[in-house]
Order: C-alpha cells, then structure tokens, then sequence
C-alpha cells in the first residue's frame, strides 16, 4: 500500500517514542521496560492475550496514567518534562479512542464533539459548532448530529468518538480496540473510517483483535505479553502459514474462534 | 436545677424510658401502615378501575400534607369532637387519646408510603407469577394474596427500613400532643433543668441508635426471610 | 361570626400571611440544602481520609435524628452555649457569644438547610458513584484539565442523575417547613393554629391548611417534574 509521501519523517526522528516503560498496580508488574516509536504517518498494530499490558500501556502512553518508570516523546517534548500542570497540553495532542467508547452522555453527538473545543480550546460556540459538525461529516455522521449517544448504534458511537479526537487536531491516535465492543455487522464501518485516516496520513497506534485488518493495513505488529513486547515484525513474518511466532500461533486461534 | 451526677441519671433514665413509648408508636404505625397499604397497593394494580382514583387520592392527601398538620387535624379536629357523646365512657379517654391520635395520623401516613413501596415490589415482579396461578385454579384473590403478595413483601424490606427511620423521625414530632415518647420527656426535663444542649443531644443519641438498631433488625429480618434468586439481578 | 365571613376575613387572609412566611422560609432552605449536599456530596465520594469521615458523620447525625430536635437545638440549645462563654470569659466575649442566639427565622433556615444538605448529600454522591469513570478518563484524554473534567463533564452529568431524588427531598422539606411554628414562627401552619385555638374552630382550620400544603406540594411536583423532564436525555437503560 502506497502512502502519502509524507510517511516515514525524512530526518528519520520519530514523531512519538515511548522509552522504557514500567508501571505496577497493586505489587503486579503490568509493563515491563516497554518501548516503541512511532514515525509520522506510521500505523502500528499491538495484539496479544488480554490482561497482557496493551490497555496499560495505551494509558501510559497518553499519561492517563502515570508510568512508574520511563517517559514518553512527543515530537520530541518530554511528558514527565511537562509536570502536573501542562500534562493536559500533552493529551490534547494525542487522541484516545476506548473500546466502549467513553461518550458524554448527556451531550448530542456535535456537542460530544464541541464540549472540549469550547472549554480546553476555549473557541466560540459557533466556531466550535462548525468544527464538530466538520468532524461529523468526515466520519459519516453529519445527519446525526443531534442525537444523544444513547440513539446511536454502537458503530456510529464509535465514529463519534472518533470525531471527537479528531477535532483537537491530535498529532497521534491511539486506538483501544475500537471494535471489540461492537456487533459484528458494524465492525466494518469503524474500521473504513480508520482506513481512511491512515490513508489521509494520521499516525496510530493501534490494539486489535482484528488480525484482517491488522495484516492488510500495518507494516509492523507488536505482540505483547505479560507486559513486555515480545515479538515484533511484518504481518508477513509474524503470521506466516507455519510460521513459529507467538503471535503467529495467537493469532490463527482467534481466527478459529471467530472465523476470521 | 440538676447539679449532681445522680439526679443527672434519674433525669437521663426518665428520657431513655420514653424510648417505650417511641417504640410503640413506630411499631403501632408501622402496623397500621402496613394493614392500610398492602390492601390498597394490590387494590390499585388488580382491583377494579373505578376504585384507582379515589385509592390514588388517598395516596396523594397523605403524602401531600405535613405530619404536624395531620397530628393536630386527628387529635383537634376529629378526636375532640369524636369523644364528646361517648364523655364518661372510661374507655374513651384512652381511645381517644393523644397516642391513639399521634398513631391514627402516623400510620395512615405510612399506608400511604407503604402502598407505594408495595405497588413498586408488584409492579417488579415478573408477570408469569400471576399468570401462572391463575392457570393453576387460583382465584384473582388467592392468586393476590398467595403467591404475589408474598414476594412483593420481601422484595420491600429494604424499602421499609427507609419507612422505619421516617417514622423514627416523624414519632419525635408527636411530642406536640403529649405523647410521652423521647422527644416529649426530653423537652420537659431540658427546660425545667435548663440543661438544654445536654439533655437535646442525649435524645439525639438516642434517635441515632434506634436509627442503628431498626436498620439492622430490618436487615436480619431480609437475611432471615431471603429465598434463593429472588430480587437479585435481572428476575 | 359566620362561616362564611370566619372563611374570609378571618381564616383565608391568615394563611395566606403565613403562606408568605413560608415560602420566605422554603426558598432559601432548599438553596442552601441543595449547595450544602454538592459540596458535601462531591467530598464523600471523592474525599479521602478524615474529610470523607468527617462528611459521613454530619451526615449520619443529620439524617439519623429528627428534625424536630435539630430545631429545637439549633433555636433552644445553642443559647446554652452563649450563656456558658460569658459566664467563664465575662461579657467582653458578647459580639461573639451573640452569634449563638439565633433568630427564629435563622434557626429554622439554618435547621432546614442543614438537615436538607445531608440528605441532598445522599442523591448527588449516588449519581457521582454511579458515573462510569471512563467518561472522566475520556474528558481527560481530550486535553481537560482534571478540575475543568469534573466542572463540565462530570457534574452535569451528576446533577441531571440527582434531580429526581433532589426533587423528592425539596417536596420532603416543603412539608416539615411547617415544624417552624414550634420555633414561634407564624408560617401557614402557625397561623392554621393560632386561629384554631383563638376562635376553636378546630377542623376547619387544619383541613383548609392542609390543602394549602397539598396545594403547594402539587404546584412544586409539577414544577419539578418539568424541570426533570427539560434535562432528561434519553439515556441508554440496563447495566
């Protein structure tokens, strides 16, 4: 698949790097010494046995929570540099789509997409309308604007969802399997729209169990376990007919279970 | 005046003994709430229509109107006048007596509450339940009073322990007719000694453990009566 | 005196003075109850250690003794307290000991907002807790900062969960702003009685100032069930 010129940064520095991340919870280790980078346009793809870290470490990376050990880079701003105060500027520039979505469900889908352009960009109503309404429209949704989440199919939620870090013009998407809490028959559309922001050149990180998609659209897979990357490569090598991987092996059992 | 310790404790005894009192009034009303509210929570989700409205009025009156309002109205405007041709009956003066009147307005109070909580617990239990008793030769009252008021009780306890410490709270108030329950015998000892704070937090602390007490009795009894499955998780 | 004219000259403007009284007396209670149990609230389900603590016994004396005495401490009792200050530090300590002679009017208020304020307490920590903790987290990965998350995310939210019960309780406190007369307050219960027992015309007055009462908790359930009805969303159900 051919992106846009822009993918892969010409200096060859990272846009996000996550260096040496640990944390425990309750005296269990849930990362161990986690690394990875990200190079703009770049689309990564973490799968692995639940309970293994990804979640974790997806929070970590946003600074949701706090790693015990180890910083995250973002174009090369420290987090841990950024201190208490100017985190929030930090997670402004990193999206974060949750597998149940995490709707405000009090607001209308424009209002779940305006409410943090007004009160953490601080626009003007009506700027911020015409910004969500944009958002919307980009993720197929422009005639649904003024439905609250709970009138929503899980897949349009998640579109809103999307909308709604799309509008803070995030540098990097961090995806929590965003599908997993869907019904079969509306995967589909979530992941079009993910499609289409790689296309259009978003760098992501993603957990999925959707080792389709995975394969079709990533040029690396990161198989995590007990809180450590174990694997990393191409879908070609990892998932290879007869290949000996881990993931290999945990990804042909899923495609058993679920039949794709 | 109250200047040593020994007549502090006859003075406090005499408080903590009004406790019987308290006790027969929630116990009293309780009762009568629930004599008044069970009939009247069945009567509104099976009986006929033409009985809904007045039964809903009944609801709405005792529900809408202050307890200290019914207190004087049974007492003063009903028992008063009530007792006259029956004056030099000896049964009359304790028929119609303040307590008499404090658990006539307490407990037609908590019918109206209770009948709610009732209705709440029916309403929640699955339809089949009636159905299949009628299917199986059960009259509509048999039916009723057989196998859906049973469960509905229980489903209520928890709902009661809120009505026991509402009426907990409203018997205090009956005090205005002369009840001679905690908060009466508190009043009169606070003033005459004027130890007021000493003697208001003492029947406070009293109140807080009949708070205590009802809600853990209330919770055994739920314990001691639970069947298997029934109201919890999804019937 | 006629029925009629006892009705209307007598009777009927009373309660309607009185009526006056106790709205003066309702208002500002279930204000304060209402900004009493947010904050109080807000710090028992969020609060840690001896704050939460702290909380939970105001709320547990509060809710676990009558009002009738609470009134009758904050109107009888508190004066106790004044009486004890000038008796030990001398009357220099009077602008402060004077503080604890409260007013009729001000006792009841403080009485009602603060009996209020523990059970308000109970509704908006409920809604608080029973707010899933992703829609914070998600707030917070927009770029909220943690006060802002909670200001415009999460109490919202809360406060719309609360109403109903929020509302229940404003009901509740409608009617036992009729324990003010036994401060002395002439509110509509007040009045019902000082007529009553100056013209022993018994029924009448306690049946005309009950319906007063139905009429008021009526007119406010409507009220509340509108403003229930303006903020509700259709939320998803279950779970």
């Amino acid at each position: 698949m051919a992106g846009p010129m822009a993918r892969g940064a010409p200096d060859g520095a990272p846009l996000l790097e996550v260096r040496g991340i640990s944390k425990s919870m309750g005296g269990k280790l849930l990362l161990d010494d986690v690394s990875l980078s990200l190079s703009r346009g770049e689309l990564k793809v973490l799968i692995g046995p639940s309970g293994g870290g990804k979640s974790t470490l997806l929070q970590c990376v946003h600074f949701l929570t706090i790693p015990d050990k180890g910083d995250v880079l973002l174009d090369g701003e420290s987090a841990r540099e950024m201190g208490k105060r100017n985190i929030c500027l930090f997670r402004q520039e990193i999206g974060m789509i949750f597998q149940d979505f995490n709707l405000f469900d009090h607001l209308t889908a424009r209002d779940n997409v305006a409410v943090a352009l007004r009160r953490v960009k601080r626009l003007r109503k009506a700027e911020a309308h015409g910004r969500a309404l944009a958002e919307l429209e980009r993720v197929g949704l422009g005639d649904k604007a003024g439905l609250y989440p709970a009138q929503l199919s899980g897949g349009q939620k998640q579109r809103v969802s999307i909308a709604r870090a799309l509008a803070m013009d995030p540098k990097v998407m961090l995806l929590d399997e965003p599908t997993s809490a869907l019904d079969p028959e509306l995967i589909g559309e979530v992941l079009n729209v993910i499609q289409s922001l790689y296309e259009g050149g978003m760098t992501m990180l993603m957990v999925t169990h959707q080792v389709g998609f995975a394969r079709h659209i990533t040029k690396e897979i990161l198989f995590m376990e007990d809180g450590r990357i174990t694997e990393r490569g191409s879908p070609e090598d990892l998932l290879a007919e007869g290949s000996l991987s881990r993931a290999g092996a945990f990804c042909s059992k899923l495609s058993e279970v679920t039949g794709r | 005046m109250i200047d040593d310790f020994p007549q502090f404790l006859v003075s406090a005894l005499y408080i903590v003994r009004g406790t019987g009192w308290t006790a027969a009034l929630i116990l009293g009303a309780m009762s009568l709430g629930l004599l008044v509210g069970m009939p009247l929570a069945a009567l509104q989700v099976y009986g006929p229509k033409p009985l809904r409205a007045p039964l809903a009025a009944y609801v709405w009156f005792f529900r809408g109107v202050p307890i200290l309002v019914l207190l004087y109205l049974v007492y003063f405007g009903l028992f008063t006048y009530a007792q006259g041709p029956f004056e030099g009956f000896s049964w009359a003066r304790s028929a119609f007596s303040p307590f008499s009147a404090s658990l006539v307005a307490l407990g037609l109070t908590s019918g109206a509450y209770q009948s709610q909580i009732f209705r709440g617990a029916i309403l929640s239990l699955p339809e089949g339940q009636y159905r299949a008793a009628m299917a199986l030769g059960f009259t509509r009252f048999g039916a009723v009073t057989r196998i859906v008021l049973p469960q509905a009780a229980r489903l209520s306890i928890p709902a009661w322990s809120n009505e026991y410490s509402i009426l907990l709270k409203d018997s205090a108030i009956a005090y205005v007719l002369g009840t001679s329950e905690i908060m009466n015998r508190a009043r009169s000892i606070a003033f005459l000694s004027n130890r007021i704070l000493t003697f208001f937090l003492l029947a406070g602390i009293l109140y807080l453990l009949l708070t205590w007490l009802g809600v853990r009795a209330l919770r055994a009894l739920e314990r001691r009566l639970a069947i298997p499955g029934l109201g919890q998780g999804e019937a | 005196m006629g029925t009629i004219d006892f009705y209307l000259e007598v009777l009927i403007p009373a309660l309607n003075k009185g009526f006056f009284l106790s709205v003066a007396i309702i208002v500002p209670s279930a204000t304060f109850g209402v900004l009493i149990g947010i904050l109080v609230g807000a710090g028992r389900a969020l609060g840690k250690g001896w704050l939460s603590r702290a909380l939970d016994l105001y709320v547990t004396v509060f809710r676990g003794t009558p009002l009738v005495v609470q009134l009758t401490v904050w109107y009888y009792g508190l004066p106790s307290i004044s009486l004890f200050l000038e008796a030990h530090f001398g009357e220099g300590v009077r602008p402060f000991s004077e503080l604890f002679r409260l007013s009729p009017y001000v006792a009841a208020v403080v009485a009602f907002s603060m009996c209020s304020g523990a059970y308000q307490s109970e509704y908006i920590r409920g809604a608080l807790l029973s707010l899933k903790r992703g829609q914070y987290l998600a707030a917070l990965s927009l770029g909220f900062s943690k006060g802002r998350a909670f200001w415009f995310i999460t109490v919202p939210m809360a406060l719309r969960r609360a109403v109903p019960g929020c509302g229940n309780e404003i009901i509740y406190l409608i009617k036992y702003s009729s324990l003010a007369m036994l401060v002395t307050l002439s509110e509509l219960m007040g009045e019902a009685k000082g007529v009553a027992s100056l013209y022993f015309r018994y029924f009448e007055c306690y049946m005309l100032v009950a319906l007063y009462y139905l009429a008021i908790v009526t007119v406010a359930t409507v009220l509340l069930h509108m403003l229930e009805k303006r903020l509700a969303r259709p939320f998803a159900t279950g779970h």
